[in-house]
């Protein structure tokens, strides 16, 4: 009996997208006094169910506004579902959005403590792995520069080198990553790849049916925040081809 | 709660983190650094002895020191809730990104302004000896005054932090309430007079004034006024159940604003 690692119950996740954005305190009196503060209600998930097991790969298909990257950041535990709940084991690495917690006035090597400690790391741990980091990321020389001088691939090469020091349960990867020169995107796609082997449990956005296929075992199509499909990656496969027709 | 407690402690050298990078950022690229957490206050107490001292005639030996004691705390207090206020706003980026135990950023505000008040009050300390005001015993009450003084502002920090992320306006209108709450310390004035007068209640109903009231008369070697410490503490421990308690209810809601 495989372990379950995720599991989503129900999960729905509401926005409101207010026409215009009521923040100061005299709109709102105002609007509310008239009637007007209407809100758009939008649910950008909703009712999604599935788990997935111990070295599971989902890959998570679907066009644009499907609700794909709401999906992740809910797992992750960036949005509270408005509904549902997400019960999760193990330490996630989250590898959204790279760099989230960077400060531009900070050094690389102040930042690497900063953002692991963002990531829920230890001083310890980051102490034992620092080096490790400033090598994986090739930026020895610039290490005690500040950030606001890097270059945007130099930015993402630490934030990727940070994020990926861990051994997790849970990889969770938005598109393609494109960190980097193609020299560092090799590198880094072996990392991933040792991950892999690793059996971790892995979401992974993608609008590559082709690549999904490569990486993944199992699937599922997003559709106006519901499930369409979800399965085999073969079976889904099938019925996102057909979706695209 | 357990649970709560366990998160607490995964994310305390997180909290370290950003305290730290509070403290750094502040004076870093000025060439005095964190002596300006020393100097500053010496200054400005220099001016306000000059106008509220000379110029209107107050020449009370010890009134620097006054002056100094009231506008350390008052400043901690204004900075520390004017950051948490802003906290949540200013870390938009990564609360979008990243999950992380929101009250992190209002306490890691309002404690890194402490750590720097702490800084300033040895000025106080050695302005206190030039012009021989010398610790007695009841010096020790600066202790309870100074934890109160961060209760209350991590109280009222929390509050505003909450409004600040649903009315922007919570900026200005806190900036102009700061200034009352200013001119009803006696920062810079004696309250004798004002207590005398049928006013005296704008000074007692004011918790700022009551801690720093209470601080002073530790550093000047007189006993405390119970009265006043008692309703301050009562004032702080309700400011920080009420924070905590519309911080709690409305987190989830703040990445939707922001």
């Amino acid at each position: 009996m495989a372990k379950e690692i995720i599991r989503a119950d129900h999960v729905g996740m509401k926005f409101n997208l207010s026409k215009e954005k009521v923040d100061s305190l005299k709109e709102y009196v105002i609007k509310s006094l008239k009637r007007q503060l209407e809100y758009n209600e939008f649910w950008a998930l909703k009712d999604i169910s599935f788990t997935l097991e111990k070295g599971d790969r989902l890959g998570i298909l679907g066009l644009n506004g499907a609700g794909k990257s709401t999906l992740l950041k809910v797992i992750a535990g960036v949005f509270k579902p408005t509904e549902g709940k997400v019960y999760k084991k193990g330490k996630i690495a989250p590898l959204l959005e790279l760099g989230a917690g960077f400060d531009m006035q900070y050094t690389g090597a102040e930042n690497i403590y900063l953002y692991g400690a963002v990531l829920g790391y230890s001083k310890k741990f980051i102490d034992e792995k620092f080096d490790e980091i400033v090598a994986f990321s090739e930026l020895n020389k610039f290490i005690d520069v500040p950030l606001k001088n890097y270059s945007s691939g130099m930015k993402s090469r630490l934030g990727f080198s940070i994020a990926t020091v861990v051994a997790p349960e849970i990889l969770i990867l938005d598109e393609v990553l494109s960190v980097g020169d193609a020299k560092f995107r090799k590198k880094s796609e072996g990392k991933i790849m040792s991950m892999f082997d690793k059996g971790v449990t892995v979401l992974f956005v993608s609008h590559s049916l082709e690549q999904v296929c490569r990486l993944c075992n199992k699937a599922v199509i997003l559709d106006h925040g519901k499930i369409k499909a979800f399965g085999a990656i073969e079976e889904v496969a099938d019925v996102y081809r057909k979706m695209l027709e | 709660m357990r649970e709560r407690m366990k998160n607490f402690f995964r994310y305390r050298f997180l909290l370290g983190e950003l305290v730290k990078k509070g403290i750094k950022l502040k004076y870093r690229r000025s060439y005095l650094g964190i002596l300006w957490s020393l100097l500053e206050p010496l200054l400005t107490t220099a001016v306000l002895t000059i106008v509220f001292g000379t110029l209107f005639g107050n020449d009370d030996a010890t009134f620097p020191v006054y002056i100094l004691s009231g506008r350390l705390l008052y400043t901690f207090f204004s900075q520390g809730t004017t950051g948490a206020l802003k906290s949540i706003r200013a870390n938009a980026s990564m609360i979008k990104k990243v999950y992380v135990p929101k009250y992190l950023y209002p306490l890691s505000s309002v404690l890194f302004n402490y750590i720097i008040f702490l800084i300033s009050l040895a000025v106080l300390i050695v302005l206190a000896m030039v012009f021989r005001v010398f610790p007695t015993l009841y010096i020790l009450w600066t202790i309870p005054c100074l934890a109160l003084l961060l209760l209350l502002s991590y109280g009222v920090g929390m509050i505003l932090a909450t409004i600040g992320v649903f009315f922007r306006d919570m900026e200005y209108l806190w900036n102009v309430l700061l200034m009352l709450v200013m001119y009803t310390c006696a920062i810079f004035y004696y309250p004798e007079k004002l207590l005398k007068s049928g006013y005296g209640w704008i000074l007692k109903w004011n918790p700022l004034y009551c801690i720093i009231a209470n601080f002073r008369h530790a550093v000047f070697g007189e006993p405390v006024h119970l009265k006043m410490f008692l309703y301050a503490a009562a004032f702080s421990i309700g400011s920080l159940v009420l924070g905590l308690i519309v911080f709690y209810r409305k987190q989830d809601e703040f990445i939707l604003q922001i």
